[in-house]
């Protein structure tokens, strides 16, 4: 609660009073959340749940829990998965070589008793990120980020830490929250998380953002650019996703890409502009081509048309 | 927030007002005829399959008391966030959410006796230019997707439309005669004049909700008529099928394959789980126990490298298996999208390898169509010669099959009287770790005729597949047999 905000201005407090509250709070700290995605990050803070976040790469899934930590004026835990992830780098680990140095110092003298309750004190505790976000005095915003690039082992884990906001320590015993931290996970869809998993959290799916909600986006992050050059943008980044490719572009691509017209100082994105800056957009040699093919023959049309 | 009753006194186009019980009752408990209410649309989830929990119900509730009743959408995200963990349940909740609702507030306006009259007006006749003057309208707004207006002219165009012989009685007959009498169409209407906005067609998805609207006017307008509601029934195939209509087939297959990706994705793991602590390496342990003078404190291990599978797979084209083969080159379509290590081949007299084509292109269509042109896989009869293929393969790939490779036959299995050559298959078989043989004809005509998957079957492990819940059991099969089929 305690918590000092962040310098920038129109920060609320800790806790948003209403959804709209919220969606004012986030889109001051420059994240324009769609209609659902305001509600649902509002009822993760009213009801203490974790959400999970899915949706195609590259929406903004991540981005959504570092605007509410920003605006909630709430430190970011972040725990990015991997395959092979295990407690020890998720939730806490014995720092052995200290534990070591104590029993050599103390070889002498003291009894096995006394030691033992010595190296197994929160002193000698590597505190990972789960541990951290639990134990820590203030509240946080805990981003368990593609979850999906895990075991079915490492979610089980989790399902004590997102229920109940414990961790058990054998020889500690159990560390409790005492301040609940907003927890989102977030996942690629890449494989089906355990219905209990699922069973604990909020769902919020995530998709690309309609036309007008893409463009206030843009904006938002290039608002030096021409409102007519952005629409256009938009409207190309719109297409570009319709086709069948192996990587659609992203809204971060979206405003690289309106970034870069910006230092080009293009007046309209034509034919040619397209062709040259695509590689903003467009990664992979086939998609290129298949871009080219459709998107460019396209502009290239509308080129000629008024001409 | 404390939590908001509802206003028994407004209009019933508020969801908790449509309540089970007597409206008295309600107004002094107000938490009850909701609760009720939601439980019987949580009945409804579960009958469609989707897994709603007493705990799902209890967020439910939660997660009520936060918001606002008053909005229709905050109210219906709150439910969804809470009941609907995917995005396959969210497109059901969807339906159904639509569907509980306006019955209950139908059933709610019966029995109050409350009458909608907006828009049920008599137009009287209209002149065929005001008429035309109508679809142009009515299609203008579905071009720019104008949700607001479009209720409204759905029953404009029920009021002109769908009074003249006062309805089939058959809603869906009605909808489609309004739709065509609005000359509305997914496709260019290239005899049209240029500035008439269904020209290049109406976007589809805004035709789909369309007359979704004008079946729920429909529906209205019968329930007010009859003064009671039609029973509700279960969901059809149809109306959950995905929005994309044609290709649908074809994501039913992706999200199979992407299921098999996972089970032989963790089946690999399994096997790590067991050894996971089996392999410590004794140099990497020696090296780290000098920071801790010499006492292994911390033991290392061999890193586990995660098992990729190397997957072949020999895909029948010839004629006997046409309709299958579409099938079959969606699912090597889906394959080559999941996995990275994949060589495929298409088969008749010879073979041909495919993989490039399809790390290429990704048009599913362009596809078939150059493998159809350029594998050069047809000889002179065009009929399958298995032995054949299987030489020629164990040519290809012998060098390259390993235990940990995974080998995928698509095919029936009909030699046209030719020589098997099941012994070949048998080394084929018993170099690769694993082999699948997916046969799209039914059990019923195996080794009928000059079918011989008998032979082979004594080699590799045969499933009967020509469906996609078939392809479902196949994934399903995959992961029990960990020890048996390794060989």
């Amino acid at each position: 609660m305690g918590a000092s905000p962040p310098s920038s201005a129109g920060i609320a407090a800790s806790s948003p009073e209403s959804v709209e509250a919220l969606r004012e709070g986030l889109r001051s700290v420059g994240y324009l959340p769609g209609e659902s995605t305001a509600l649902v990050a509002y009822l993760a803070t009213k009801l203490g749940k974790p959400v999970l976040v899915e949706g195609p790469a590259g929406v903004g899934k991540t981005e959504l829990a570092k605007a509410l930590a920003l605006y909630l004026g709430r430190e970011l835990v972040r725990l990015q998965c991997y395959e092979g992830l295990d407690e020890a780098k998720a939730l806490y680990e014995w720092n052995y070589r200290k534990q070591l140095l104590r029993i050599q110092a103390e070889a002498q003298g003291s009894g096995w008793e006394a030691v033992q309750q010595d190296i197994f004190g929160e002193e000698f505790l590597l505190a990972r990120p789960l541990l951290s976000a639990i134990a820590s005095e203030q509240p946080v915003v805990l981003l368990i980020d593609e979850i999906d690039k895990t075991d079915q082992e490492f979610e089980a884990m989790l399902l004590e830490v997102l229920s109940d906001f414990q961790i058990s320590i054998p020889e500690l015993g159990r560390v409790t929250s005492t301040s609940h931290p907003v927890v989102l996970l977030t996942s690629n869809n890449s494989r089906e998380l355990t219905e209990a998993l699922k069973r604990r959290c909020l769902y919020l799916w995530l998709d690309y953002p309609c036309l007008e909600h893409e463009l206030a986006i843009v904006r938002l992050h290039a608002p030096d650019l021409d409102e007519a050059v952005a629409r256009r943008l938009v409207e190309i980044v719109g297409m570009v996703r319709e086709l069948d490719l192996k990587k659609p572009p992203s809204i971060a691509e979206s405003i690289d890409w309106a970034r870069a017209l910006l230092l080009l100082g293009a007046r309209d994105i034509d034919a040619t502009t397209f062709r040259e800056t695509m590689a903003v957009i467009v990664k992979h040699r086939t998609d290129m081509d298949i871009v080219a093919e459709r998107v460019g023959v396209k502009l290239a049309e509308a080129d000629a048309q008024p001409a | 927030m404390a939590a908001r009753p509802p206003q028994p006194g407004e209009r019933p186009s508020q969801p908790s007002v449509g309540s089970a019980e007597p409206t008295g009752e309600s107004a002094e408990r107000p938490g009850d005829g909701m609760a009720s209410q939601l439980l019987s649309f949580a009945e409804q989830l579960r009958e469609e399959g989707l897994a709603v929990g007493t705990s799902e119900l209890l967020d439910a509730f939660a997660a009520l008391r936060e918001v606002p009743w008053s909005e229709q959408s905050e109210f219906r995200e709150a439910l969804a966030a809470t009941l609907a963990k995917s995005q396959d349940d969210r497109r059901v909740f969807e339906l159904l959410f639509d569907r509980f609702f306006f019955r209950a507030v139908e059933l709610a306006a019966v029995r109050e006796g409350v009458e909608d009259a907006g828009g049920d007006g008599e137009l009287g006749e209209l002149s065929e230019t005001e008429l035309d003057a109508l679809r142009m309208q009515i299609a203008q707004a579905l071009r720019e997707g104008a949700d607001g207006a479009m209720r409204d002219l759905a029953r404009l165009a029920i009021a002109t439309f769908g009074q003249q012989e006062q309805g089939s009685g058959v809603i869906g007959v009605d909808v489609q005669r309004i739709r065509r009498a609005l000359g509305l169409r997914a496709e260019p209407q290239p005899e049209l004049s240029a500035d008439d906005p269904r020209r290049d067609g109406v976007p589809r998805e805004a035709l789909r909700r369309f007359e979704q609207l004008l079946r729920r006017e429909l529906e209205r307008r019968q329930v007010q008529r009859s003064g009671k509601l039609p029973p509700s029934r279960p969901l059809g195939e149809l109306d959950r099928a995905l929005p994309s209509g044609p290709l649908q087939d074809l994501a039913a297959v992706h999200r199979v394959v992407a299921q098999l990706r996972r089970r032989l994705a963790t089946q690999g793991k399994q096997r790590r789980g067991h050894r996971r602590h089996a392999h410590v390496d004794v140099r990497r342990t020696m090296r780290a126990s000098l920071q801790t003078g010499g006492v292994p404190v911390q033991l290392r291990f061999r890193p586990v490298r995660p098992r990729r599978p190397e997957i072949y797979v020999l895909c029948d084209v010839s004629t006997s298996v046409t309709s299958a083969s579409v099938f079959f080159l969606s699912v090597l379509h889906a394959l080559h999208d999941s996995f990275r290590k994949m060589r495929s081949f298409v088969f008749i007299e010879r073979i041909s390898e495919v993989t490039d084509v399809f790390a290429h292109e990704r048009d599913f269509r362009a596809i078939s169509e150059r493998i159809s042109s350029d594998a050069g896989v047809a000889d002179i009869s065009g009929y399958t010669d298995y032995g054949r293929v299987w030489m020629e393969l164990l040519e290809l790939i012998a060098d390259d099959l390993h235990p940990r490779a995974t080998v995928i036959v698509l095919g029936d299995a009909r030699t046209n009287g030719r020589d098997p050559r099941a012994d070949l298959f048998g080394v084929l078989a018993a170099r690769a770790g694993r082999t699948f043989w997916l046969n799209p004809e039914p059990r019923l005509y195996w080794n009928y005729g000059d079918s011989v998957i008998a032979a082979y079957e004594t080699h590799c492990q045969a499933f009967e597949c020509w469906t996609v819940p078939q392809l479902e059991d196949f994934v399903k099969a995959l992961t029990r047999p960990v020890t048996s089929a390794a060989g």
